[in-house]
């Protein structure tokens, strides 16, 4: 267990949309720390608020409620040279690399534009940094690429770019959102093996989102992996042991769902069923924990009833379900 | 394990092939040759998976067996040969009135985007009857009772969506409207690309659970197009894979998964990690997909691949049968067992 500081702890964070004269709650209640090399996976299908719950983390758009601190520190209270700090050492990868590259720029002044506005370059070692930082995203020979606008380059070119771009402050914490889900996928494997080796070399820490779990546990194994769903977190476990002994009834419900690329494992994998198909909207929340329309081991008059909150077991595993916590049979 | 669908004992009998198939697009830097020579055959009551990459050529290859390629496209040879009880005809040949016909009575494609594949100002229902109608089938309590059947074999409840528009149904919802609706004139042939693709996990295990529920209930030979290898080892019988406007490989979904033949399929296979299956060392294809405007010649897999050689990369290999219904083509097909995982 890694027993290093915390870089990231969310404390009860949420975040309310209006829609008109209603309010949605994207991010409800969720806690989570995220300690110095560790990489940590946020699991969960679409409009779950993990894309929202990064967004927060990396400063682009503050909670509603609860707070977020770096080293300790809440981020709504740094100013000046601290938050600075803070904007530095925490950046985000977005997952459409088609959306976040600007196309009129080529990739030299893609780059080079951080390094000169944080002077981590001067004009006359500018190109030297450029080409290092493409090198280092596996972008060879460098020099073939500077030239080149977005539209010019292969999807995953252009996410190595973008990575590359979020590389030139020195960062000690990556947002990676969906970072490889739009690639192909003998493309996505490298890409992989790429943020794993900065992980590696750099000692960076990630919060790697994903709707997929089977690239999560490729990516998190020595991590672990946090289980969103309706805008609150149901389970975070090490990458192991939510993978083979899942707790929560929707880890387990999603485990059993995906589709293998193996014949035979995905032909005889058993199934859960569930009681509904629909996932509710965000507009229209259940009451009690917000599973339990689907969920196959519902309690009338307990689950409908009070929404469970993610409780410590002690061995390093959160789950939010009253039937675990109180020694029931979901699992 | 299943094997035993209805139909299994006819399962030789073929009803469309593709023979030689060949399609372009001209645009302003050249030909594109987006499907090169393609031959396939599907067999009655079967699930053929589509496997390729983006840009492979699966989507044009679907379009054009039926019939729907857009302007800028032409086919530049090759037959689509499809057999009905009443005949053998080339889909190619067909009159814009017969092509008319033998979409969706015959064979049925489901598109990409479900989400807007429906009318969004059309009520459940009229999507039904103006099918049904378009099609010379005015009866309109007949048409009632068969879409409330085929609402019912896709899971949903059909007094739910019968009257819904299509934005007040989830997605998954949709996509099964469009299986149902696809199967309302009774076809042979159903052509679904990327079923799943745009879904949340736990709504693609029902459409894929619907689709393998409705193969056992009604007799319809299926092909899907996917770039996702899982889609395939759940769905299929057979699996092609696609790569640079050619078929690469074409077997038995189990015998391409043991035991791929040929270095791309192996590769993509490396690729894609599981969930629940063992931990294993996963590896990236080098490189990136061919031109297909500049084409070179010999096998458009060499640049990227391991085993090349001079043989590679001046002559292309054609499919020939590594074992046996098992066809790939590579020069260098009978070193599969020593480089393999």
């Amino acid at each position: 267990m890694n027993d290093k500081p915390a870089l990231i702890e969310l404390r009860h964070v949420g975040r309310t949309f209006r829609i008109g004269n209603r309010r949605v709650k994207a991010v409800d209640d969720v806690s989570l720390v995220i300690r110095e090399g560790e990489i940590v996976c946020l699991v969960g299908e679409s409009g779950c608020g993990k894309t929202t719950t990064g967004k927060m983390v990396a400063g682009l758009l503050p909670p509603t409620s609860g707070e977020i601190l770096f080293h300790g520190r809440d981020l709504s209270t740094l100013r000046g040279p601290d938050f600075r700090r803070y904007r530095l050492a925490v950046q985000i990868i977005h997952q459409d690399p088609y959306a976040s590259l600007n196309p009129a720029h080529t990739v030299e002044s893609i780059i080079g534009a951080p390094l000169l506005r944080h002077r981590l370059a001067s004009r006359a070692n500018l190109r030297d940094r450029i080409c290092e930082l493409l090198r280092i995203v596996d972008l060879t020979p460098p020099e073939d690429l500077l030239d080149k606008y977005p539209h010019q380059l292969s999807g995953g070119q252009r996410q190595r770019v973008s990575v590359a771009r979020a590389l030139t402050v020195n960062p000690s914490f990556i947002v990676a959102d969906e970072a490889v889900s739009m690639v192909d996928v003998s493309i996505r494997v490298s890409l992989l093996n790429m943020l794993t080796r900065l992980k590696e070399t750099m000692g960076m820490t990630f919060l790697f989102i994903t709707h997929d779990l089977a690239v999560a546990k490729h990516f998190a194994w020595q991590g672990r992996i946090a289980v969103m769903y309706l805008g609150r977190l149901l389970e975070v476990a090490p990458t192991s042991r939510l993978i083979t002994e899942p707790l929560h009834p929707y880890t387990q419900a999603l485990l059993m769902a995906i589709p293998e690329a193996d014949p035979r494992l995905t032909r005889s994998k058993p199934r859960v069923q569930l009681r509904s198909l629909d996932i509710p909207s965000l507009l229209a929340l259940p009451g009690g924990c917000t599973f339990h329309p689907r969920c196959p081991h519902f309690e009338a008059g307990l689950c409908d009833v009070k929404a469970p909150p993610l409780v410590a077991l002690g061995d390093g595993r959160y789950v939010a379900c009253h039937l675990v916590t109180q020694g029931g049979g979901a699992a | 394990m299943e094997s035993s669908y209805p139909a299994a004992e006819r399962r030789d009998e073929v009803i469309l092939r593709a023979e030689d198939l060949s399609v372009e697009y001209v645009v302003r830097r050249g030909v594109v040759r987006a499907v090169r020579g393609v031959s396939f055959e599907l067999r009655r009551g079967e699930a053929l998976a589509l496997i390729g990459e983006s840009g492979s050529g699966k989507t044009t290859l679907g379009l054009a067996l039926v019939g729907l390629l857009p302007r800028t496209a032409r086919v530049r040879q090759g037959h689509v040969i499809y057999r009905r009880q009443n005949g053998v005809y080339d889909v190619l040949s067909l009159s814009a009135g017969e092509l008319r016909r033998f979409r969706w009575q015959e064979c049925a494609m489901v598109f990409q985007s479900a989400l807007n594949a429906l009318n969004p100002v059309l009520r459940v229902a009229d999507q039904f009857c103006d099918t049904a109608r378009a099609h010379g089938n005015l009866d309109r309590a007949a048409t009632y009772r068969r879409a409330q059947e085929l609402l019912r074999l896709v899971q949903l409840d059909p007094d739910r969506v019968w009257r819904a528009f299509p934005h007040e149904l989830s997605g998954g919802m949709r996509q099964r409207v469009l299986i149902a609706l696809a199967l309302l004139l009774d076809p042979q042939v159903i052509i679904l690309d990327e079923p799943t693709t745009a879904l949340d996990i736990l709504t693609q295990r029902a459409v894929i659970d619907v689709l393998r529920q409705l193969r056992r209930q009604v007799d319809f030979s299926l092909i899907f197009i996917s770039h996702d290898l899982s889609l395939a080892a759940e769905l299929a019988d057979r699996v092609a894979t696609m790569y640079a406007g050619a078929i690469v490989e074409v077997s038995d979904v189990y015998e391409v998964f043991e035991r791929p033949a040929h270095p791309y399929t192996r590769g993509l296979i490396r690729a894609v990690p599981t969930v629940t299956g063992d931990l294993r060392q996963l590896a990236s294809i080098p490189g990136s997909p061919p031109d297909l405007v500049d084409i070179l010649p010999g096998c458009k897999f060499a640049p990227r691949c391991p085993d090349a050689d001079e043989a590679c990369r001046t002559e292309e290999p054609q499919l020939v049968e590594v074992g046996p219904g098992h066809f790939a083509a590579c020069h260098h097909w009978q070193k599969a067992g020593v480089s393999t995982l």
